[in-house]
């Protein structure tokens, strides 16, 4: 059921990008703007802010968060015009019989859809109605409504904001999950080593999870959300470890300890197999191993190899860099390793991250390397099949590390200004860029699944 | 009991036995008192401690302020070599404390021997109710003769470091520069003179490019460093090999002069 209306979602993109890059030119391409799983038309969108009902002296505040998570929810998802709060009209209504159409369908808010709804405290639960009513179509307006029942906490409001804005990017977006609720796993040096921390999408509720105190990098979160993969550094060299969040402490990942140079997990889509880089047959090569860490088969035989991530729509081909003719390319091989096609032309590209629609590839390349030749370290966005590809980052510090939103419409990636390393997160087109996290040096981000 | 005993000690300044009497012996001066009413003997009055009369004046004269504490500090002998004691004798009138810089606190006369390695003026501070007096002494400490036995002072790994030294690469590569071979060879001499060490070869790169690239070219420069030693005759099993990328530099600065310091294959004796 899913895939065909995936399909149906993402083909828009990819004609889109064809046609462009095809007008362009190749290698004349600069500040190209396209969609990227992003549809042609926005939808014009109002949140009205949530009328509040009864007394309890908590409705302010998680009325508050929930207005502002919801807004930021909506104008994030990347698919939407949202219509400025100042355009809206004053009236704040809690339910569809206090709702006037008119006055959100006119100048100067112009929506066409609008949300709104009520939330109310009582005995310490947080009870939120939400409606996404369509403003042009009078006689039945009525979208979709929701209600949500939560402890009462700012945590909770954030959720239940998170919940009703992706319903209805939905709805509206095609069938396209939104990622309001997913986490954004990366390597955080603020605590005076490189651990593994996660975030909320949005770059709210940073939170530690491993405390080894040597080098942690790479993380890579398992699809069903219950492990994460890295790399660490110890006696031995590196290994790949595993940290079970249902277990609350690292796992056993035997075939990610040997030899003591392994890094650079990789998850398949369906959670069953694990491609690393590993320097245990002499130098470092792509291998595969279950899960559980047995099977282990070696794909790669030039050295070099490192970096693999897995086509996430078919499980059966591995985006990988090598630098088997000097300075590190992307390539991409199917499971038995062959097949090898080699995706960049020269530079310097690193760090490939696979969509989920499975036909585009992130990567962060520099195109212009070398002595006397300085470009910028940017994030591309490639179309496998054409090769032809955009540059997403323009004239600002060194990108590196971009990974794909379960969606497909965002890319979160390291961004290094002035020594600074911050995660940033953006539409795939390159647009709305933000800085989600600030505290320390961070690197190295990596998107859940879902 | 000590306090009290110096007190007494301090009494030994004539003008001052009245006024400390009074104040010592309430007893003795009520009997003077009954013996100069009954020759009077015009009438009883209460209160007379605290009112005498003109004729007492002669008795019991105005308390004189607190004297002034005197400290005397000597030292003996007052040179010395490195070693020897020396004695260090103090006398204090009027002082209720009394420190020694160095020392701390002491009784307000004693002696106590000390051994300076140095040449040290000892100082004291004796405080009481009039003020503070202070006192010092000087001791000379002469050096002592200097050991002329050479004394080796180098640990293992020092000499390792000295005779195993790192090697540099070019940009983005692992091969093995020409003048990196000439160090290989001594680093190899001296591994294979030394049988029993253990070495760590750690790949290291600059901080140009991409954290998981760089762990790969670190790898590729640690195996080929360790590939020139075997070839040099070190024993394969007598070495381990560990990438550190760009995770562990030398130089953090932005210049190739440093990027050139971090792009290394570096020795360390494994433990």
């Amino acid at each position: 059921m899913k895939a065909p209306a995936l399909l149906r979602a993402f083909l828009p993109a990819l004609i889109c990008i064809l046609v462009f890059v095809s007008c362009a030119g190749i290698g004349a391409q600069d500040w190209v703007r396209t969609g990227t799983n992003l549809s042609n038309t926005t939808i014009r969108l109002a949140a009205s802010d949530f009328k509040p009902v009864g007394a309890d002296p908590q409705t302010p505040t998680l009325k508050s968060v929930f207005d502002a998570t919801l807004a930021k929810d909506l104008d994030n998802a990347g698919i939407f015009e949202m219509v400025s709060k100042s355009l809206t009209p004053q009236s704040m209504p809690g339910a569809p019989n206090e709702i006037v159409l008119s006055q959100w369908s006119a100048d100067p808010a112009n929506a066409a859809m609008v949300a709104f709804g009520a939330l109310s405290v009582n005995s310490g639960k947080l009870a939120v109605y939400g409606w996404l009513f369509d403003t042009r179509n009078t006689a039945n307006p009525q979208v979709f409504g929701q209600q949500f029942n939560e402890a009462a906490s700012p945590e909770m409001a954030r959720t239940i904001a998170h919940r009703f804005a992706d319903a209805i990017i939905y709805r509206l977006g095609g069938g396209v999950n939104g990622i309001a609720e997913t986490k954004i796993y990366f390597v955080s040096s603020r605590t005076g080593s490189k651990e593994i921390w996660s975030m909320d999408y949005d770059g709210e509720n940073q939170q530690q999870i491993t405390h080894l105190g040597t080098i942690a990098l790479s993380p890579r979160i398992s699809p069903d959300n219950s492990r994460v993969a890295f790399a660490a550094l110890g006696d031995g060299g590196w290994s790949v470890r595993m940290y079970s969040f249902d277990l609350g402490r690292l796992v056993s990942f035997p075939a990610g300890t040997a030899g003591g140079s392994n890094q650079s997990p990789a998850w398949s889509s369906d959670g069953a197999k694990i491609a690393f880089s590993s320097a245990r047959s002499g130098k470092p090569e792509i291998w595969v191993a279950d899960a559980s860490g047995s099977n282990l088969r070696r794909l790669t035989a030039f050295g070099t190899d490192t970096s693999p991530s897995w086509n996430p729509r078919t499980n059966s081909q591995i985006a990988w860099i090598s630098g088997r003719t000097g300075l590190p390319q992307i390539y991409i091989m199917d499971m038995d390793g062959s097949n090898v096609q080699r995706m960049t032309d020269g530079g310097y590209a690193v760090s490939p991250n696979w969509a989920p629609n499975g036909g585009l590839l992130t990567f962060s390349w520099n195109r212009k390397y070398g002595p006397g030749d300085p470009g910028g370290q940017d994030i591309y966005v490639m179309d496998i099949a054409s090769k032809r590809w955009l540059q997403a980052t323009h004239e600002s510090g060194s990108n590196d590390f971009p990974a794909w939103s379960p969606d497909g419409r965002h890319i979160v990636f390291e961004r290094t200004i002035g020594g600074h390393a911050q995660i940033w997160s953006m539409l795939a087109d390159g647009t709305h860029q933000q800085q989600l996290t600030h505290s320390g040096n961070n690197f190295m981000p990596n998107w859940s699944l879902k | 009991m000590i306090f009290i005993d110096v007190l007494n000690g301090v009494r030994v300044i004539p003008k001052r036995d009245t006024y400390m009497q009074e104040g010592r012996s309430r007893q003795v001066k009520r009997g003077i008192f009954t013996i100069v009413v009954l020759l009077i003997a015009v009438v009883a009055f209460s209160g007379c401690n605290k009112k005498p009369l003109p004729t007492q004046a002669e008795v019991l004269p105005p308390p004189p302020p607190p004297a002034a504490p005197i400290a005397q500090l000597t030292a003996t002998p007052t040179v010395i070599s490195a070693g020897d004691q020396v004695q260090l004798t103090w006398r204090t009138m009027n002082a209720t404390s009394v420190i020694i810089d160095g020392i701390g606190s002491v009784p307000t006369a004693g002696v106590k021997t000390v051994t300076p390695t140095q040449s040290t003026t000892y100082h004291l501070v004796a405080r009481g109710e009039g003020g503070s007096a202070d006192a010092s002494a000087r001791v000379t400490v002469n050096a002592p003769v200097a050991v002329t036995v050479p004394v080796t002072t180098i640990t293992p790994e020092e000499e390792f470091k000295a005779n195993v030294q790192d090697i540099f690469f070019d940009y983005d590569t692992a091969d093995i520069r020409s003048d990196a071979q000439a160090t290989l060879q001594k680093d190899a001499n001296y591994l294979v003179s030394h049988p029993d060490i253990r070495v760590v070869i750690g790949g290291y790169c600059d901080e140009r490019g991409s954290n998981e690239y760089n762990l790969a070219l670190g790898q590729n420069r640690a195996d080929a460093t360790k590939s020139a030693l075997v070839e040099a005759g070190v024993a394969d099993g007598r070495i381990r090999v560990v990438s550190y990328g760009k995770e562990k530099p030398f130089c953090s600065d932005q210049n190739e002069q440093c990027w050139q310091l971090n792009r290394r294959g570096g020795f360390t004796m494994a433990r």
